[in-house]
């Protein structure tokens, strides 16, 4: 077929290439005059900032920003954040499984779930948590109507981090659900029914099949969620725990009477974690993004598509010798 | 399989199958029986039950009526006395895996390269060792033409060559019968004649195939026997040259008039 833009056009050879356009770019002078007046006041700010703003008081911010109460708080956060939305996403794909599946007690239950914990703020839910141990004294494990086998008090058996980490593990659930089942919702059904006719259980296809693919369409919003979580957790003072990085952070202003270097030493490590977990995530969806088209494609190319086809081949290159000349 | 006789019972025999989808009936009374070897082809316009009939016969969708049996074994349902018990999802896949299904849209697993997409269900439903399945999966991928191709993701591969590596999945699992639903009608045109090969192929190598197709080229050349359906019924069936040289009721010479 190669030789059929040459029957067309009288271009003789491939060394007589078209000219390139070679026009004056178009100005931009509204985009530039912007860009400058952002770059003054920006500038402007940071140096009002540095200089004149003394209750900034960036010595104390030096002094505080590594202190060892701090690290360790913000050492808390992050075994917070991270158990909690572990406990999320078991969770939340649980009840999307729950809300996908075809008996309606189960999708009642998981739309109930969904209704009380998506409907109610979440500081109100931790308070809640705070409260167990006087809604409910003891926890046993036994069987209804008889002896327990065990007894515990709910404060000796439950920490105040372990309240905090279930009640946000618990709201998240609701949102990571979501997420989850819009996920799932996202893959072709073509793929459930190619799995289920080669014989595949449910729970075959939709582990090694839909949920895989259903991940490029679920990790951005969870990524979102996690750093969303991050910040949550300075909302657990409701329980309340008082050694997360907000809290902390809080209670060391409170002695020294200075609160406006602490918090700006929280918001600093809250954008550190925040930063690493962008990049996590970047690398997490360039993994589930294989198979889509333009990445990784295999050592097949489009040119050895015509040679590997094992049809017979009515191609006649002798039938048009003369086509060169047509000129 | 090994008994003498075996090539005196059917495959397939479907008995008065119906379907419906809420209140439309989609197979209104179909019977049809395909014997161990032959290739059935089954033309029809849309709409008219060709593509719910195939489905039916892997169990993808249960009958309301009627029963079909591949291989001695009845399909989706156990009969004990005079009563039918609907079978367990577990036992139902055990019946899947020995019919093999090509879809019109591939249906190829996007994540997973060509060879990942073969050796899926029998390492996953068979148990069979990596190797052994890749060996073979290997071996089929030669038959459909793609051994270069075992490392390509889908996405990278044209339509007819996604089909044929459907067709190679499918083989993977050692099916006793092959389903065909319209398995050239998404492709571009040059490209239907590389997967007919595959499949002309796999008729001579003597599967028992049901092949829905609009290919009226293949049914005459390929099929035992060709099948008219219309508004859920089998108008009219038999060779193929003839159903389609000299059709008998004016729904099938309406059809064909318009397509041949």
């Amino acid at each position: 077929m190669s030789t059929s833009r040459s029957a067309r056009h009288t271009v003789p050879g491939a060394a007589d290439q078209p000219e390139p356009i070679k026009a004056i770019p178009l100005r931009h002078p509204i985009r530039n005059i912007v860009a400058i007046i952002l770059i003054l006041i920006v500038a402007a700010f940071i140096w009002d900032a540095a200089t004149n703003r003394p209750t900034y008081d960036w010595p104390a911010v030096g002094k505080y920003l590594f202190d060892q109460r701090v690290s360790a708080a913000a050492l808390v956060t992050i075994e917070l954040t991270v158990l909690a939305m572990v406990g999320a996403i078991v969770l939340g794909t649980l009840i999307a499984v729950m809300r996908l599946s075809p008996n309606p007690v189960l999708k009642g239950v998981a739309w109930v779930y969904l209704w009380i914990f998506r409907g109610t703020p979440v500081y109100v839910q931790l308070v809640f948590w705070g409260l167990l141990a006087t809604i409910y004294k003891t926890i046993s494990v036994g069987v209804p109507f008889t002896e327990p086998w065990a007894v515990w008090t709910t404060q000796d058996a439950i920490s105040v981090f372990w309240l905090a980490v279930v009640g946000l593990a618990l709201n998240e659930a609701a949102y990571m659900a979501e997420i989850v089942r819009a996920g799932i919702l996202s893959v072709d059904p073509g793929q459930t029914e190619a799995s289920t006719a080669l014989g595949m259980s449910w729970v075959q296809s939709m582990v090694r099949i839909i949920l895989p693919q259903s991940m490029r369409v679920i990790i951005p919003p969870t990524g979102n969620e996690v750093i969303s979580m991050l910040k949550t957790t300075s909302l657990v003072t409701a329980v309340p725990l008082s050694t997360d990085l907000y809290t902390r952070t809080r209670d060391i202003s409170a002695e020294t009477f200075n609160p406006i270097p602490l918090l700006i030493v929280a918001s600093i490590w809250y954008l550190f974690f925040t930063s690493i977990m962008m990049t996590g995530q970047f690398f997490l969806e360039r993994r589930f993004a294989r198979g889509t088209r333009f990445v990784d494609v295999g050592p097949g190319t489009p040119a050895a598509e015509t040679a590997s086809v094992p049809t017979v081949s009515t191609a006649t290159p002798a039938a048009h010798p003369n086509k060169g000349d047509g000129s | 399989m090994s008994d003498s006789p075996a090539s005196a019972r059917p495959m397939v025999i479907a008995d008065r199958v119906v379907k419906s989808f809420g209140s439309h009936t989609v197979l209104k009374d179909i019977s049809l029986t395909v014997n161990r070897g032959e290739v059935v082809c089954v033309i029809g316009p849309s709409g008219s039950g060709k593509s719910t009939f195939l489905r039916c016969i892997n169990h993808l969708e249960k009958l309301d009526g009627g029963r079909i049996i591949v291989d001695d074994e009845l399909i989706g349902y156990r009969e004990r006395g005079d009563k039918i018990y609907e079978l367990k999802p577990k036992e139902a896949a055990e019946q899947r895996k020995d019919i093999g299904m090509v879809f019109q849209r591939f249906n190829l697993f996007p994540h997973l390269t060509v060879l990942e997409n073969i050796i899926e269900a029998p390492t996953q439903v068979k148990r069979q060792s990596k190797d052994a399945a890749t060996t073979r999966a290997l071996e089929l991928l030669a038959r459909v033409g793609l051994a270069e191709k075992a490392k390509a993701y889908p996405a990278s591969l044209s339509g007819g060559q996604q089909q044929r590596v459907a067709i190679a999945r499918a083989l993977a699992m050692d099916p006793k019968l092959m389903l065909f639903d319209e398995p050239t009608s998404a492709l571009d045109p040059e490209l239907v004649g590389e997967v007919l090969d595959v499949m002309k192929q796999l008729a001579k190598d003597g599967m028992t195939m049901i092949v829905v197709t609009h290919e009226m080229g293949f049914a005459r050349e390929v099929a035992d026997s060709l099948v008219f359906m219309d508004g859920g019924v089998v108008v009219e069936s038999g060779d193929p040259r003839e159903v389609l040289a000299h059709p008998q009721h004016d729904r099938t010479k309406a059809f064909l008039s318009k397509v041949l």
